[in-house]
């Protein structure tokens, strides 16, 4: 009696083992770590898996929905060594991280080349760490200059030339309409502020691919980074950045500039199109809404001087311990292809990081601003390339919040000491 | 925290009078007596070894670690640097800064939690029999949502686009933007602590309220005592011990505030507490040195609450429950 029991008891707990073991015969599993979007990325990997002809299969893992978040997971995996990372959407500013920490497989040089053809300045230098390609281009994202035909109009404004935050603000005023930026304490804001650090002719960090924290020099507090709190104290001051401006985020951003009672201008990635195309078809937002829209290039800090819009997007790794890097990289090269990169901007909304995906006549009937993206792309300033740049970020965060509280005297000094003495070991984040 | 709660009672009960007589009875223990001892020993075992294994043995990593400059990402760097990072912390305006929310935010609602609580848990021992389980399983019920979830309903409730608060509250402004300013953000992170835990602190104080003798407060109530007397002077006294339980319980719980603000404000407007200070050092910083030895000045800081209590306010855990015997 006992000894059945003690079989049966066998059987159970091995039975399951085996069922595992039979599930793994077959082609080896890639597993794909993807930010949330609206489906596309698990589509591609289902496209690839099937056209690999059985040498793999592409499964999806789903990562947090912001990106520190994403960048948490992955971190806190790949610093275990776990081998069940073999392809990773990277936000691209926490790429020099991983570069650094060797979270990143070395990618081939016949893959670089092949991965780099004819694709936009920005993400490349995205993708770049201390000269070396490091992950692979996938989507490529850029903030434009949203605005309201009709305020832009009444405002007297010639959105034909370029035009500066100062001439939005007062046309704003003006109209009693919104200038709709991310103000909230969170990576967005540091979005902002670098564009317009940037956009000033400056950097934040002096030298970004410093070994040591205490290397790293910030250069906020020079004219380009107090320009730049001008810009935000100007326009937290004139009250356009409305109510809700310390917390407001790309979403609300977007609901705020469907609003037609306080819609003006905003500053925003892409995605506001396909959301308000879909909110008209689903019968919530009136169609006059969606024709009002109007888009340009990033303003201008200082007439004249070109604008350097923000770099987002996804790239893509293949982790260090995977044990199909070779796969990886096939898997990697068909996911990037810019035919389905295109389809994936119809679908999803992002931008491809190819240029030739661009001319797709299902991209150009999808976004007519799809000219002013790429032409953007290419001027688009990526964040500091820096190992440290959470802790930067933070900081810049941390003393640009919020933005009533900015001032070109304080803030840039206070951000350029928080940022050395937390790199250098000397303060809390 | 509300299986600890239900517990102790029980089992306190079953074998206080037998440890008593063994003690008292038997100067020299019998051979059955030192055996059930020792079964006993053996019946515990494996919950001790499982507990030093998932609380002891973190709690020594992170002193360890504490003493290290350690980077996840930069291994390689790791060095031994003895007692800096609490020296750093210590002398850091956003550790006190910290530390003072924190323990503004564990008095406000410990305070307001344990007046509710108290009316509450009166409430549920005076409904009528045929009234209690369902007046008490609706007074649980915040209790047994996750505090995450709870902490985003507060969030979409005094958000300006998605809440309704603006509107319902005729002297706050429709534009006001709730988690913009410090005082503001932080009373609504009280209030979604308060609606969740008042619960918790009730059940307690009800457990102690069912141990007053009914006759102690007939009597009073004979002797021409008022209501309100009876409950400041027979009542109250009665319960003293699980009133200092469930106070014991909560401020623990509330020193360690995290998912109401990471959820809400995420640090934003003054609002991090020591909890949230630790996160951000060792899970977004990834410097796991400086993160450990924040944890374990907050281990301190909750061991030192927990002494308080116990040495200074002379509670008893195991008598918890049987204040009026």
């Amino acid at each position: 009696m006992r000894r059945r029991a003690a079989l049966l008891a066998t059987v159970a707990l091995v039975a399951p083992l085996a069922a595992c073991a039979s599930a793994e015969a077959g082609p080896p599993t890639l597993t794909w770590y993807i930010n949330p979007d609206s489906g596309g990325q698990a589509r591609i990997a289902q496209q690839c898996t099937e056209e690999s002809g059985g040498d793999y299969r592409i499964e999806t893992a789903l990562l947090p929905r912001d990106a520190p978040g994403q960048r948490e997971q992955l971190v806190r995996r790949l610093a275990a060594n776990d081998a069940s990372i073999d392809i990773m959407s990277l936000d691209p500013p926490y790429i020099p991280e991983f570069a650094n920490a060797g979270f990143l497989a070395p990618i081939p040089q016949d893959v670089q080349q092949a991965v780099t053809q004819d694709v936009a300045e920005g993400a490349i230098a995205g993708a770049t760490f201390r000269d070396e390609l490091v992950t692979v281009p996938f989507w490529a994202n850029t903030q434009l200059l949203w605005y309201r035909k009709s305020v832009a109009e009444a405002a007297g404004l010639d959105m034909t030339q370029p035009v500066t935050w100062d001439q939005l603000v007062e046309a704003a005023a003006g109209q009693g309409k919104t200038v709709a930026v991310q103000g909230v304490r969170a990576e967005s804001l540091m979005v902002w502020v670098n564009a317009l650090v940037e956009s000033a002719g400056g950097h934040v960090l002096e030298d970004s691919e410093a070994d040591e924290g205490e290397d790293v020099t910030p250069d906020l507090d020079s004219d380009a980074g107090r320009r730049a709190a001008e810009v935000v104290r100007t326009l937290a001051d004139a009250d356009v950045g409305g109510p809700q401006l310390a917390n407001a985020n790309e979403d609300i951003n977007a609901s705020m500039f469907e609003n037609d009672d306080s819609a003006g201008f905003m500053v925003n990635w892409p995605f506001v199109w396909p959301r308000a195309n879909a909110a008209v078809e689903a019968g919530t937002l009136d169609p006059s809404v969606v024709e009002d829209y109007g888009w340009a290039l990033y303003p201008q800090v200082d007439e004249g001087q070109e604008s350097r819009p923000p770099y987002g997007g996804i790239n893509l790794g293949v982790g260090a311990f995977s044990e199909h890097v070779d796969l990886a990289f096939e898997a990697v090269q068909c996911i990037v292809d810019p035919a389905r990169q295109a389809e994936y901007f119809v679908t999803d909304g992002n931008p491809p990081s190819s240029l030739v995906a661009f001319d797709d006549p299902e991209v150009q009937e999808a976004f007519p601003m799809a000219d002013v993206i790429r032409e953007s792309l290419q001027n688009a300033a990526p964040r500091p390339q820096t190992q440290f740049y959470n802790e930067v970020s933070s900081s810049v965060q941390r003393t640009w919040h919020p933005p009533r509280g900015v001032g070109p005297d304080t803030s840039p000094r206070e951000a350029d000491e928080l940022i050395a003495a937390v790199l250098s070991g000397e303060a809390l984040l | 925290m509300s299986s600890v709660a239900g517990a102790p009672p029980a089992l306190a009960e079953d074998d206080r009078p037998r440890g008593r007589s063994a003690r008292s009875g038997a100067p020299r223990r019998s051979d059955r007596a030192r055996q059930e001892a020792r079964l006993g020993m053996l019946l515990c075992a494996p919950a001790v070894l499982v507990l030093v294994a998932v609380v002891g043995y973190p709690i020594l990593q992170a002193v360890w670690d504490s003493l290290f400059s350690y980077r996840l990402t930069n291994p390689d760097a790791r060095e031994f640097n003895g007692l800096a990072n609490y020296a750093l912390i210590l002398t850091d305006p956003i550790w006190w800064q910290a530390l003072g929310v924190t323990v503004l935010i564990t008095a406000i609602t410990v305070a307001i939690e344990l007046v509710l609580g108290f009316g509450l848990a009166l409430v549920m021992n005076h409904a009528l029999k045929t009234l209690r389980p369902a007046l008490r399983t609706a007074i649980l019920i915040p209790y047994a949502i996750i505090t995450v979830v709870s902490a985003f309903a507060f969030l979409y409730m005094f958000d300006l686009t998605s809440g309704f608060v603006n509107s319902w509250l005729p002297f706050v402004a429709d534009g006001k933007d709730w988690f913009a300013t410090f005082g503001s953000a932080v009373s609504v992170i009280i209030l979604s602590e308060i609606w969740k835990t008042t619960p918790f602190i009730s059940l307690l104080l009800l457990s102690g309220l069912a141990q007053v003798p009914g006759d102690l407060a007939e009597a009073a109530k004979v002797d021409g005592a008022t209501a309100w007397q009876r409950l400041w002077r027979v009542t109250i006294p009665n319960m003293k011990a699980a009133i200092m339980v469930a106070l014991l319980f909560r401020t623990l719980d509330a020193f360690r505030i995290f998912d109401n603000i990471f959820i809400m404000t995420n640090g934003a407007a003054g609002t991090e507490s020591v909890a949230f200070l630790a996160y951000r050092q060792t899970i977004q910083r990834l410097e796991i040195g400086v993160g450990s030895a924040v944890s374990v000045l907050l281990t301190i800081l909750v061991a030192l609450i927990a002494l308080l209590f116990v040495k200074g306010f002379k509670v008893n855990l195991a008598a918890s429950t049987r204040g009026g015997r």
